[in-house]
């Protein structure tokens, strides 16, 4: 079934936040940091307020009471002995800058041009601090500090352990221990974000539209901020092209800033980021460093993992440790791994701030694993196909405890999977067997240098707390669905859609959804996580149910007949046997909802139900990628010569939306072990903060993506759905590092580190040499 | 990202654009496809005082032949001539295969759309690919100003990091790229990050052999790998009297890399890496420009 909301999309009529346009509206630029680190010492705006066209200026200095840090977003989970040293962003630097392109002042002004003309005007006196760039030397003794009243610059330490790895190592009969680093980029959404605003001074009322990821909590937030009720305040999130994770980093400084201009001057005041600013002022994923070891038997079983890593937290944690604690709990995979011994230490720095990305820490995680696995099958020579196979969960052990705790602070349980028909599906896609027997040999001995590689991994997906939908069916047998998660493009219309109508019997066309805007639906929390159709695809399911219970209960009454003898299909209920007969959804509508006359005691009005669904725990999807590269080593160019994705995202509603997801990831995927980079200096300024130097993959650098479905249903919602949103980015710098180092067998390359990039590979054969 | 002011003007004709351009001198910067200008502007890294808009200066688009009495003349591109109808023109493709070949190169076809030949040499930008291609080729290019007219030699022209021979005021109006000599073959090769960005690097070789199959003319120029288009002079001298084999590739493309260039490191590539970008390239285009000159007797 296609996609619902493309026509729309692709035809331009689609709201987007800048297309908001309103009378008298001001526009906004900030004036923000050229420095990593330094003391402020004076910040004097009185030429910009001078200047023709500009109506306001604003320094941490004008904002009275209403300068205060954000929120701490993502409180930690429990783990014992756990460190955590919450710093969260302000909405303007006071004192001191801790990041380039962190903001300093705000501009308003008739237009954006004008705006950025008064930028040159703000003269900022700073003394420049050295630098926190480096991970590892941000911990040394007597570096600075990015956050003075912190003892140093450790943002947290945890430890989360299974079983005993000290007993396995002792048993292993080898250890494979390396040193692992993995970088990861921008977000890079197509559309950077944006936020207007409007005070209705009759209504009393601010609307605030806003790219934002999680439109009720900026709502509620904002309200709180402002000292509004929050039925004063509405939030939508129109359409946005492309979330990732950023987007949810609420309480950015511009969306905090820009409704409370707004309501001071009494005019809307509209701010877009321009894409320079997107790298420096929408948060990113970055670098860890991890110093690893398998303890493996003989037969190729793995008996524990220890792991000890860096994370780069950048220059506040306000979304606390989910990236860290993705990292540790993804590294298990899906494997039966009885001891585990996982340390990590977050490290302010004085970078953007890190918040999750498209797999949001589990790639660093699956790729010391899957790295791991590669060296010890090569040590143990034992096949990488098979030494994935031995260490697979089974069936029977599902629901499997891993007895660490995940992000949504519930122990890591896997819900369901059944592993090896993945692995198996792979290898038959890829013609794993063939490839390295004939294909490879053969064209190795022409002196080409072609490699495979297969890598399997888990997503943990579809987590809490909750969220809700609201199903009406109107007379005019039209159903109306609102639900409160924003939408970035994943297909929500389509899929909300197809629920719902799969539940009362009508075709999906009938069933108008309205997403992200807190005037129809004000409860739920956001779309992050892979969790849309899990969590809001439940409710919007549970709500559906319960409609249609007030339809068959209506319906048995009007049609004399058994609700369990009614037939709800095409939009209409009929007495089974009798497809002609019975009521239109639109007849029982109005019946339901009478302008004279009695109705029944404890009678709703109307077809229309309210619903919430919360898991008690996230569900963990599964899938495994191969992929074929040849490898020119002269240049060190790599192409792709195939790539194969099986996938287990459980029950899938709409197969093209799922593959459209993997497809997206798998080019994020590419775009982090090839392609992007952030590349700071050792000044803590960013090298390449534009699409000249920060590479994203185009289509022609993204191969067709063979797809296959696989599906074990989740038991913890009746839709039986796990997540999809993140897993085609998870597993790719893990699968590209074994099918270039297999490409590459003759150099004796060790890849250990993500991104590569051409240059990279140069190196690491120069030194293999 | 939004420019500074500056004022803006949109001459109908060259005579007009050069006035304007001697009346705003240094303040003012003629705009073409505007394909770097815009962005420099955006980014306030350029701020001029006043654009000389050539987009409607129609006298300045073209591709002609130019017969010069002997049978054999130049070809004749004006500098407002789009890229994509240089990429797309039976002439070029004819009589100037090399310039044919790298057009694809340039950026993406959206880009090449809007670009002009005259715009991206007035640029010098040194990833660029039509600089190193004209100075393979010898083009000449002809600049008028408001007082005047003259013609600067490629090898005259390009003076180092986005600088010209051109003075203020003055405007490249022409490129003239001569014709090939029998039993010449060209070759264009280029390596990027992603097809369309600027390149890691690229080669424009030019071979003319004699009908023994030895080499008495060859010009190799590189972009990507100094402050402008870098013309090969000591491969060019292995390679003087020598009819091919994998020896001579090998001792050109080892003279071009050691001798030849002295490759800039940047984010995307060390000079270690363009020095072994450049040996291989060179390797394989000279392959390609011999096994053309070849097969083109005539």
């Amino acid at each position: 079934m296609r996609r619902s909301e493309d026509a729309r999309l692709l035809t331009g009529r689609a709201l987007f936040v800048d297309d908001v346009r309103l009378d008298g509206m001001l526009h906004v630029a900030f004036l923000r940091s050229q420095h990593a680190h330094a003391r402020l010492t004076s910040v004097d705006a009185s030429a910009a307020r001078g200047r023709p066209g500009v109506v306001a200026v604003y320094t941490a200095a004008d904002l009275g009471d209403y300068w205060r840090p954000g929120p701490l977003l993502v409180p930690p989970p429990p783990i014992a002995g756990l460190v955590f040293n919450p710093c969260t962003q302000v909405p303007l630097a006071k004192d001191k800058v801790r990041h380039v392109g962190e903001a300093v002042a705000m501009v308003v002004a008739e237009s954006r041009y004008l705006a950025e003309d008064a930028l040159d005007d703000i003269v900022v006196e700073a003394e420049p601090l050295p630098a926190v760039v480096d991970l590892e030397a941000a911990l040394a003794p007597g570096t600075p500090r990015v956050h003075e009243h912190l003892p140093s610059n450790l943002a947290a330490h945890a430890v989360q352990r299974k079983g005993d790895y000290a007993r396995a190592k002792a048993r292993a009969h080898a250890i494979i221990k390396r040193r692992f680093r993995y970088d990861r980029g921008a977000s890079a959404a197509i559309e950077n974000r944006a936020v207007a605003a409007h005070w209705d001074q009759r209504a009393e009322e601010l609307t605030v539209w806003d790219t934002t990821q999680a439109p009720i909590p900026i709502r509620n937030g904002l309200a709180q901020l402002l000292g509004l009720l929050e039925s004063q305040v509405r939030v939508v999130a129109p359409y946005v092209g492309g979330g990732f994770g950023p987007k949810i980093m609420m309480f950015y400084p511009e969306e905090v800033l820009v409704p409370w201009a707004a309501m001071r001057l009494g005019r809307p005041v509209k701010w877009t980021e321009d894409r320079q600013e997107n790298f420096f002022a929408t948060t990113q994923e970055r670098g860890q460093i991890h110093d690893a070891e398998l303890a493996v038997a003989k037969d190729g079983t793995v008996l524990g993992v220890k792991d000890v890593f860096l994370h780069d937290t950048g220059a506040y944690d306000p979304y606390g440790l989910t990236v860290p604690i993705n990292s540790q709990c993804t590294l298990l995979g899906p494997y039966d791994i009885p001891s585990y011994e996982s340390e990590f230490t977050a490290v302010f720095t004085n970078k953007t701030i890190v918040t999750p990305v498209r797999g949001a820490g589990r790639q660093h995680g699956v790729f010391v694993i899957e790295r791991l696995l590669d060296f010890a099958a090569r040590e143990l020579g034992i096949d990488r196909a098979e030494i994935r196979r031995r260490n697979l969960l089974r069936p029977d052990q599902f629901p499997f405890n891993n007895d660490i705790l995940f992000q949504d602070s519930a122990p890591l349980t896997y819900d369901s999977g059944d592993y090896e028909p993945a692995l198996d599906a792979a290898l038959k896609a890829i013609d794993y067997g063939r490839f390295v027997r004939e294909e490879q040999p053969r064209l190795r001995a022409a002196g080409r240098h072609v490699g495979i590689g297969v890598v399997c991994y888990v997503e943990g997906t579809g987590i809490g707390p909750y969220e809700g939908a609201r199903v009406t069916v109107e007379p005019s047998g039209r159903v109306r669905l609102a639900t409160g998660v924003g939408t970035q493009g994943q297909g929500h219309f389509t899929v909300f859609a197809q629920i719902v109508a799969e539940v009362l019997g009508v075709d999906a066309g009938e069933v108008h959804v309205v997403t992200g805007d807190t005037r129809e639906f004000h409860w739920g929390t956001g779309t992050f996580a892979s969790r849309g159709a899990v969590v809001a695809g439940s409710a919007c399911h549970a709500a559906a149910v319960a409609v249609r219970a007030k339809v068959l209960d209506l319906a048995s009454r009007e049609l004399e007949a058994a609700a369990a003898d009614l037939v709800l299909d095409g939009g209409r209920v009929h007495v089974r046997g009798d497809p002609g007969g019975g009521l239109a959804l639109g007849a029982l509508a109005l019946k339901a909802n009478p302008l004279r006359g009695a109705v029944r005691p404890g009678t709703e009005p109307g077809l229309e139900a309210t619903a919430y669904f919360g898991p008690d725990r996230g569900s963990t999807a599964n899938g495994v990628h191969a992929m074929v590269v040849e490898v020119d080593p002269e240049t060190a160019q790599v192409e792709i010569k195939r790539y194969v994705v099986v996938h287990d995202c459980g029950r899938v509603i709409n197969p093209m939306i799922v593959e459209g997801q993997i497809h997206g990831g798998v080019a994020h995927g590419i775009g982090n072990a090839f392609y992007e980079q952030l590349v700071y200096d050792e000044e803590g300024q960013l090298l390449n903060a534009s699409f000249m130097d920060y590479l994203l993959p185009t289509a022609t650098d993204v191969p067709n993506v063979e797809t296959t479905h696989r599906e074990t249903p989740s038991p913890l919602n009746p839709v039986g759905a796990k997540g999809v949103g993140e897993a085609g980015a998870i597993p790719t710098g893990a699968l590209f590092a074994q099918a270039v180092e297999d490409a590459l067998a003759d150099t004796g390359v060790e890849i250990r580190e993500i991104p590569l990039s051409p240059n990279r590979l140069f190196e690491l054969m120069q030194e293999a040499r | 990202m939004k420019p500074a002011p500056f004022d803006y003007f949109t001459p109908a004709t060259l005579d007009e654009a050069l006035a304007l351009l001697a009346e705003h001198g240094a303040d003012a910067k003629p705009l073409a496809g505007g394909q770097s200008l815009i962005p420099a502007m955006n980014f306030r890294l350029a701020r001029p005082a006043a654009l000389v808009d050539l987009n409607r200066v129609g006298e300045l688009s073209y591709i002609r032949s130019e017969r010069d009495g002997r049978g054999g003349g130049a070809t004749a591109i004006g500098a407002m001539t789009r890229q994509r109808a240089v990429e797309r023109s039976e002439l070029v493709a004819r009589a100037a295969p090399l310039l044919a070949e790298a057009m694809p190169s340039i950026a993406h076809p959206q880009i090449r759309n809007r670009g002009t030949v005259g715009g991206s040499i007035a640029h010098a930008d040194p990833s660029a690919e039509l600089p190193a291609v004209m100075l393979a080729l010898e083009a000449r290019f002809r600049a008028r100003s408001a007082t005047g007219e003259r013609s600067v030699p490629a090898s005259e022209f390009f003076k180092g990091l986005l600088e010209t021979a051109l003075q203020p005021g003055e405007l490249l109006v022409e490129i003239a790229v001569p014709p090939l000599l029998p039993r010449s073959g060209t070759a264009f090769l280029e390596l990027a990050r992603r097809h369309g960005d600027y390149a890691l690097v690229g080669v424009a070789a030019v071979v003319t052999l004699d009908a023994r199959g030895r080499c008495t003319a060859a010009r190799i120029t590189f972009l990507s790998v100094g402050d402008g288009p870098v013309l090969a002079t000591e491969a060019g001298k292995t390679l003087a009297g020598q009819a091919l084999s994998e020896e001579l590739l090998r001792a050109a493309a080892d003279a071009a890399a050691t001798r030849d260039v002295d490759p800039p490191s940047d984010i995307h590539a060390s000079a270690a890496y363009r020095r072994q970008l450049v040996a291989v390239l060179t390797r394989r285009a000279l392959a390609r420009a011999f096994e053309r000159a070849e097969g083109n007797p005539s």
